[in-house]
């Protein structure tokens, strides 16, 4: 079988001698168009003027389009109709698209967009939470509220209290790959679009809304993304729909990219969170009610902040049986980039929170932060004596995190080194080491229930050798390698017979997007009952034949066995099929089951379960400069039973390093006036190898998925992000160690940040 | 201002092309000459997915004009295989796993094709430092470095056979 097998990326081959094509590298018909904005160099106000002509004459310009050009919706939002391509005359931000540069090449395109003359009333802009909530200025009535027990009860009741306010960075996705979109106009007004995104479902419904045609008159085909990370989610939407209005414009093929600066003021980040917290708890370290407020900044339109705040919300216990808990989450409306998907979706930010809570908690009580967490976990299966329910009601019955744990402290020589640390940082002024531990409880399903479905199609031909096609895009993850492996097995065949090719609305309709960590859950299973339609067709064709039953018909080992004597080759099965006239083609279908949530209430069953892991990180600081270093991380990650365990540890791996990198380097500054001023790699700064932990240590659990999912395999894309928490609290531990006041560290936790704390803990303020 | 004439070894390929004054030099790889293994990342030279070798130098082509590489003698991943099949570094980057969304992966392993050059035999830590210009946000580049040090053993192996 080729499930469970540590198989290389199926597109390796063609990645390493740079034959892997993305969209800017795919051959362009002669006449191709290139496309550029121009964008808004102001947070808030109205245009009084704009004056195109200089744009027109420049160079190369083609043809430079308006909102007023725009035959159509002029929206490319996926949600909330609330995005339009090119501004309606308002401006929400800096770096909004204005208008629209068809021209010769990319840089005569991008010359072109900066030469307008442009007139605007200004308004005061939004940029700050604090802002924000103080003109009320949000999305939605009022904050959503999810609760469980009386939290301010319980807290007031409680032994001993601890309370804080802490800010959390945005994070910008920086994929390899910029955003980038191909549209070749076809006969009868149709439109093929090549597009770097996850969902080419929305991209064809966005493409299609934009140029007046049904969705069947459009096709949408994404072979592959350099990086995606939740950045191509939505935030295509905008290259796409503008490449197909200009090819619909023009009749000519049309193509754009962002350049990185571009991307990095255009597009949407991770959202930035304000988290305060109040927790009531026992002399023992037990959580007794605790109460959170979230104020989120989503930027100046919808797009996914909802359900990332919602999310987030629903991640506020990780791995913590909570009595009482209150969430208050506000979303609120400022004139920034439109916040949106980032891998986790809102969970990290929510996680941060409660393992901020159990830091304070640890250092409030002077108790080793592990047994702190231990003490709090949900029950493992089959022990609870009690309530073992999330503040959303959901019955936690996966629970692994005292075995992993357990595992993990052992494999990272838990007790021994806290010791070393210990009496090392005795010795040391200037120098600390601080040594962390973080548990990781993410849930799995889209929170938007109908998602959770997914489509493929699969064919067998004469030959033998199957195509293969699903809803699901790649974006680097190893997807299509796991769902290629699902396909091979279930024919018994071996990996090199399956083809996998590109996504195509066309092949698969109405898919979701390749989000929420749920590309092989869904695909595997779709593409899973595709196989076997055709498979159970076969069998019964071939045991016809031989007088016998299907059931004796078996698929193994790039062979076909059927009853005790008759073995013949795959190939030779597919031909006799053919010959008979049995169908070879198939699609498949698959819902994830159980689901049930009601997102206002705030109660019910959003995930069909939990995928696990745990990190221990050690740092060091200096207090000097509070320059730092990750030492050693050690992880034990929760895949289920792997469909591939070397593209699950990359998953983990790289998932650990982002994740560190959002709460330590990464910062996102903008101006006062709203301007992004860190819009490139100088100033941005994303984890080097020279960064990477000396000593890295990954490894995958031995277990499988107690729900029913494809092999029992367990999402992977996601919930290993939220490992790179340890490295912030194994920094707050470091600074610790200065004195004895609580470091209350900001994220991210840049040298800056780390500076001003560890002065703060060494003045004991 | 018109485009001037100049001449290019690609891949041990010698080109005479016409280019800009300010086209720059990833510009004509990949439009002029059709090598789109080079990537355009970040325009700004810290990516490093452009990454060439130029001259017997890692250079970033997305900050050299291509004038200035006239004459120059240069080498993109599209000419790092051998006419028996991929480099020792390329087979190890696929089977170690030192990718992801590839996007990186052509810069990367030139850039790490010059560095076994200039440091045949490097450890761990050398290894790490020597490719931090190249940047690759999925990986967390334990897989890369792997690959590296894999290729770096086998490709001493067959020298010390070949003695």
């Amino acid at each position: 079988m080729s499930v469970a097998k540590p198989l290389p990326h199926d597109a390796a081959r063609l990645h390493v001698t740079g034959a892997a094509r993305y969209v800017d590298d795919t051959p362009t018909p002669r006449g191709t168009l290139h496309l550029a904005f121009g964008l808004s160099q102001v947070a808030k106000g109205r245009i009084t003027s704009l004056d195109l002509a200089p744009v027109r004459s420049s160079p190369g310009v083609v043809a430079v389009l308006t909102a007023e050009d725009l035959p159509f919706d002029n929206d490319v939002s996926p949600s909330n109709h609330d995005e339009p391509l090119l501004s309606d005359g308002t401006v929400n931000y800096i770096g909004q698209p204005l208008f629209l540069v068809l021209a010769s090449s990319h840089r005569a395109a991008r010359v072109a967009a900066r030469k307008a003359v442009i007139g605007y009333a200004e308004e005061t802009p939004l940029l700050t939470l604090d802002q924000a909530l103080a003109a009320d200025s949000r999305f939605e009535d009022g904050p959503r509220i999810y609760e469980k027990g009386d939290a301010a009860a319980a807290i007031a009741a409680a032994p001993r209290v601890v309370e804080g306010t802490f800010d959390l960075g945005g994070q910008e996705h920086f994929y390899l790959e910029g955003q980038a979109a191909l549209a070749l106009p076809q006969e009868d007004g149709g439109m093929l679009v090549n597009s770097s995104t996850q969902h080419p479902t929305e991209i064809q419904h966005k493409v299609a809304e934009a140029i007046g045609l049904p969705m069947h008159a459009v096709r949408v085909e994404t072979r592959r993304m350099g990086g995606g990370f939740g950045g191509k989610e939505s935030q295509g939407n905008a290259l796409a729909v503008a490449c197909a209005l200009a090819a619909r414009h023009t009749g000519l093929p049309c193509k754009m990219r962002y350049d990185r600066d571009d991307d990095m003021v255009i597009t949407g980040k991770r959202h930035a969170f304000r988290i305060s917290y109040r927790a009531g708890f026992d002399a023992d370290g037990r959580l007794l009610g605790l109460e959170f407020t979230h104020l989120v900044n989503c930027g100046w339109a919808q797009d996914l902040s909802l359900p990332v705040a919602d999310r987030a919300m629903l991640h506020s216990d990780n791995a913590y049986a909570i009595p009482a808990i209150r969430i208050e989450s506000h979303r609120l409306k400022t004139n920034l980039q439109s916040a949106t998907a980032y891998r986790g979706f809102g969970g990290p930010q929510g996680m941060v929170g409660i393992e901020r809570v159990m830091d304070h908690i640890a250092h409030d009580l002077d108790l080793d932060p592990v047994e702190l967490r231990r003490r709090n976990y949900y029950a493992a299966p089959g022990t609870a004596t009690g309530d073992n329910t999330t503040p959303y009601g959901m019955e936690v019955s996966d629970f692994e995190l005292h075995e992993m744990t357990a595992q993990l402290l052992q494999s990272a020589d838990y007790a021994a080194r806290r010791a070393e640390i210990t009496a090392w940082n005795e010795r040391h002024a200037r120098l600390k080491r601080g040594l962390a531990f973080s548990p990781v409880k993410f849930g799995i399903s889209f929170t938007l229930t109908h998602l959770n479905q997914a489509g493929a199609l699969v064919h067998v031909y004469q030959d033998g050798s199957v195509h293969l096609n699903h809803g699901g895009t790649e974006m680097g993850q190893g997807l299509f390698q796991k769902v290629a492996q699902v396909a091979a097995s279930r024919f018994g065949i071996p990996l090199e017979k399956v083809k996998i090719t590109a996504t195509d609305t066309a092949k698969v309709p109405n898919t979701s997007a390749t989000a929420a960590s749920s590309g092989s859950d869904l695909n595997g299973m779709a593409v899973m009952a595709a196989c076997d339609t055709i498979r159970a067709r076969m069998a019964d064709h071939l045991a016809r034949l031989h007088q016998l039953t299907p059931a004796e018909v078996i698929f193994d080992g790039g062979s076909v066995r059927i009853g005790a004597t008759v073995e013949i080759s795959f190939d030779e099965a597919a031909k006799l099929c053919y010959e008979g006239r049995i169908s070879l083609s198939s699609t498949g279908f698959y819902k994830t089951p159980k689901l049930e949530w009601d997102r206002i209430k705030g109660q019910g069953r959003p995930f069909f379960y939990f995928a696990y892991g745990a990190a221990l990180t050690e740092v060091v600081v200096d207090r000097l400069t509070g320059e730092n270093r990750i030492l050693r991380a050690d992880i034990l990650h929760d895949a289920g039973a792997s469909l591939n365990p070397a593209l699950d540890i990359g998953q983990v791996e790289g998932g650990y390093v982002q994740g560190a990198g959002w709460l330590t380097t990464e910062e996102l500054v903008w101006d006062d006036k709203g301007a992004l001023r860190t819009h490139a790699p100088s100033t941005y700064k994303i984890p080097a190898c020279s960064d990477r932990p000396d000593v890295f240590n990954v490894a995958l659990y031995d277990g499988q998925n107690r729900e029913e999912t494809i092999y029992r395999s367990k999402a992977v894309g996601e919930p290993p992000f939220m490992l790179g928490i340890s490295a912030w609290l194994a920094l707050s531990d470091a600074v610790a160690s200065f004195g004895t006041t609580y470091p209350a560290l900001n994220a991210p936790a840049t040298a800056e940040e780390i500076w001003h704390a560890a002065r703060r803990v060494s003045d004991g303020v | 201002m018109g485009k001037q004439i100049i001449t290019l070894t690609v891949n041990g390929e010698k080109h005479e092309v016409a280019a800009e004054p300010r086209e720059l030099l990833v510009h004509t790889l990949r439009e002029t000459l059709k090598l789109t293994g080079p990537h355009v990342g970040c325009e700004t030279s810290h990516c490093g997915a452009c990454t060439v070798d130029i001259d017997g130098k890692s250079v970033k082509s997305c900050t050299m004009f291509a004038a200035q590489a006239d004459g120059a003698e240069i080498t993109t991943i599209e000419g790092i295989a051998t006419p028996d099949g991929m480099h020792v570094l390329q087979e190890m980057f696929r089977e170690h796993h030192g990718l992801q969304c590839g996007f990186c992966t052509p810069g990367m392993i030139t850039r790490a094709y010059r560095l076994l050059q200039e440091n045949p035999n490097p450890t761990e830590e050398e290894v790490r430092f020597g490719i931090a210009g190249n940047l690759c946000r999925c990986t967390g580049y334990q897989n890369i470095v792997k690959a590296i040090l894999a290729a770096a053993a086998e490709l001493n192996a067959s020298k010390e056979a070949a003695q």
